[in-house]
């Protein structure tokens, strides 16, 4: 898999394809980006488990914290790891290790860790890193066209009114394969400097 | 299976829209309201805290002139885009995320002259202050950085003279300072030079101009390449330091690859105000559509005319970077292969009073201070859109005395060529 630049046929099977959702570092502070993306994903019907070992006992809207992925005591279908690059190998250990590994793991925008990925991707599971899984499902649904964001789609079908709480077509016609050759550029000057 | 990638046509028809979900319409709806209903109190707070995404009011937001910024994103190949009133008010916005009162920018000399009195005359009350560079020569950017350098600006083909930038030796400078590259690409448009590709970080534009191309809308777009590393080196703190007015929220870390256009939004246009009405965006909109024939059409009309001109007897010299034997011809093969565009001078043997009997007596070309319309515009730039400069900064920014500025009009060519062949004689 190519981490600079992903397909969005990709990102789209991932999005359609998994139910539950399990967030690492899932914040209750409602400024932080990893509340943003845990309400909007539960709002579009994904079922959520918040993972932070520093709020057990408490909830994120209405689910409650977990301490670590090997304590949700079932299977998910994705992890969403909300961590800076240097704490991901250990996550990914933990997700490997458990009686049924997740399907996708995902490190949010400004996470890459190569090692870790090539590890999951060696077991079998579908990797994305620097991305936000809000963003791309706004971006591959149009709903974040609201905000003047290019979606780098197109669709010459009437889509339905939303409504709070709806699942939205994100079987749009991409325009160019999920990046522009600048975003590209980005992620090789963020390469180059660090 | 990799997804096929639509052409420039098409997206300039397509790109942003899609039929009204509650009415079907296939043209976007000119959604003339000040505000937005919310569906409840969680709804309005979400979206007053940047959580969901949707309209709250119109100086923030407004659906007919989300399609027009994100159709002129998907133009440029940048990550999203912001309306607003004018070209001057998206160069305004655009720099006050970047500069804080003692900050510089580096702008090129060759600039329109309304630009040339924002930054050394508006801009100097806010504590910003401009370095000016010259565009032919690179090292003169190069010696302008200084420690307190914020931002390069740049214009793609330069306003009155139609010269050409080399947009990547400046990006190259640019990034070798750490500092993003702005370029106004008001007078070539997407569909001749996309300046993110030859590595710029912002575009800027009058939509004024050959966007909306009819001469009938003001407005102006900021289009974020998604390019630029706001962290590095802590020098934008409106992007990476928590926001007070929107409860500590860091702009860059949330929205990642396109923070600046959203930073232009809930901290520019927000509080200084500079809407784009709907009416405007619709029309600009509707414009854009018909860009690249227009484009064609503009090109290939300038280019006869400066042909004419340049073999007129009366004409001491003609600045069309599309003529082989002009300097900027090199520059124009390699960033606008499609077309020099249709703004370019000439001057008069007769030198400054030539120029005023030739603007009188032409009877096609519309005397006025825009260009970039249906139709072919004419002005004598000494005595109007560059009026306020000093004479060495008028021959410095490309409009001395004896220089006659063109916008050329996608009118039949030989009617435009008779109408000058008449009015040098007359
Ligand atoms: C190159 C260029 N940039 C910016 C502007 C300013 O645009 P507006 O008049 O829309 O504020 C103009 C207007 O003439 C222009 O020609």
């Amino acid at each position: 898999m190519n981490h600079d630049n992903y397909d969005d046929n990709y990102i789209r099977s991932i999005l359609n394809g998994v139910k539950s959702i399990a967030m690492v570092g899932a914040s209750p502070v409602n400024v932080r980006p990893s509340y943003f993306a845990f309400k909007y994903l539960a709002q579009r019907g994904y079922d959520m488990i918040p993972v932070n070992p520093g709020h057990v006992g408490k909830s994120l809207l209405g689910k409650p914290f977990v301490a670590s992925l090997s304590e949700i005591g079932r299977s998910v279908d994705m992890i969403d790891i909300f961590r800076n690059s240097s704490h991901i190998m250990p996550v990914v250990d933990e997700a490997l290790e458990l009686p049924t590994p997740p399907k996708v793991i995902w490190l949010q925008l400004g996470a890459r860790d190569d090692a870790a990925a090539a590890k999951a991707e060696a077991a079998g599971i579908k990797v994305v890193m620097n991305r936000c899984p809000k963003i791309e499902y706004g971006r591959l649904s149009s709903e974040i066209s609201w905000m003047g964001v290019n979606s780098r789609t197109l669709s010459s079908k009437r889509a339905p009114v939303p409504t709070q709480g709806m699942r939205l077509s994100l079987n749009r016609t991409s325009v160019g394969g999920g990046a522009t050759s600048a975003s590209d550029r980005a992620a090789k000057n963020k390469n180059e400097l660090t | 299976m990799t997804d096929r990638l639509p052409g420039f046509s098409t997206l300039a028809v397509h790109a942003g829209a899609q039929p009204d979900p509650t009415t079907g319409a296939r043209v976007t709806p000119i959604y003339q309201t000040t505000s937005f209903v919310f569906n409840d109190a969680d709804h309005a707070a979400s979206l007053f805290g940047l959580q969901a995404f949707g309209n709250i009011y119109t100086r923030i937001g407004n659906p007919t002139t989300a399609v027009l910024e994100e159709r002129v994103a998907a133009l440029e190949g940048g990550t999203a885009a912001l309306a607003v009133a004018s070209g001057h008010a998206a160069q305004v916005v655009v720099l006050q995320q970047l500069m804080m009162p003692g900050d510089e920018f580096i702008a090129a000399r060759k600039l329109y002259g309304g630009s040339i009195n924002q930054f050394t005359h508006a801009f100097k009350s806010f504590g910003w202050n401009v370095a000016w560079a010259d565009p032919d020569d690179i090292a003169s950017f190069e010696r302008a950085v200084t420690p307190r350098t914020k931002a390069i600006f740049i214009e793609s083909i330069a306003n009155p003279a139609g010269s050409i930038t080399d947009i990547e030796a400046i990006a190259e400078v640019a990034r070798k300072a750490g500092v993003p590259l702005i370029v106004d690409n008001t007078l070539a448009t997407p569909y001749l030079i996309r300046p993110i590709d030859h590595g710029a970080d912002i575009v800027v534009h009058s939509l004024t101009k050959f966007l909306g191309g009819h001469g009938n809308s003001l407005g102006g777009i900021i289009v974020d390449g998604g390019t630029f590393d706001w962290s590095k080196g802590n020098k934008y703190p409106m992007l990476t330091e928590p926001r007070p007015e929107y409860h500590g929220i860091k702009i860059q870390e949330t929205f990642g690859n396109f923070a600046f256009a959203i930073a232009c939004r809930v901290l520019g246009l927000r509080d200084l105000g500079p809407a784009i009405s709907p009416f405007n965006a619709f029309m600009i909109l509707t414009g854009i559509e018909t860009l690249p024939l227009r484009m064609q059409k503009h090109c290939e009309n300038a280019k006869a005319v400066a042909e004419f001109l340049a073999g007129h007897s009366a004409v001491a010299a003609v600045n069309y970077a599309g003529l082989a034997s002009d300097k900027y011809n090199k520059l124009a093969r390699k960033y606008a292969p499609k077309g020099a565009g249709a703004v370019f001078t000439f001057s008069l043997r007769g030198g400054y009073d030539a120029g005023v009997n030739l603007v009188s007596n032409l009877k096609l070309f519309s005397h006025l201070a825009n260009v970039g319309d249906t139709r072919s515009l004419v002005i004598h730039p000494a005595s109007t859109t560059h009026s306020q400069l000093d004479d060495a900064a008028k021959v410095k920014s490309g409009a001395a005395p004896d220089v006659v500025r063109l916008s050329i009009g996608i009118e039949d060519k030989d009617d435009l060529i008779a109408d000058l062949e008449q009015a040098l004689s007359a």
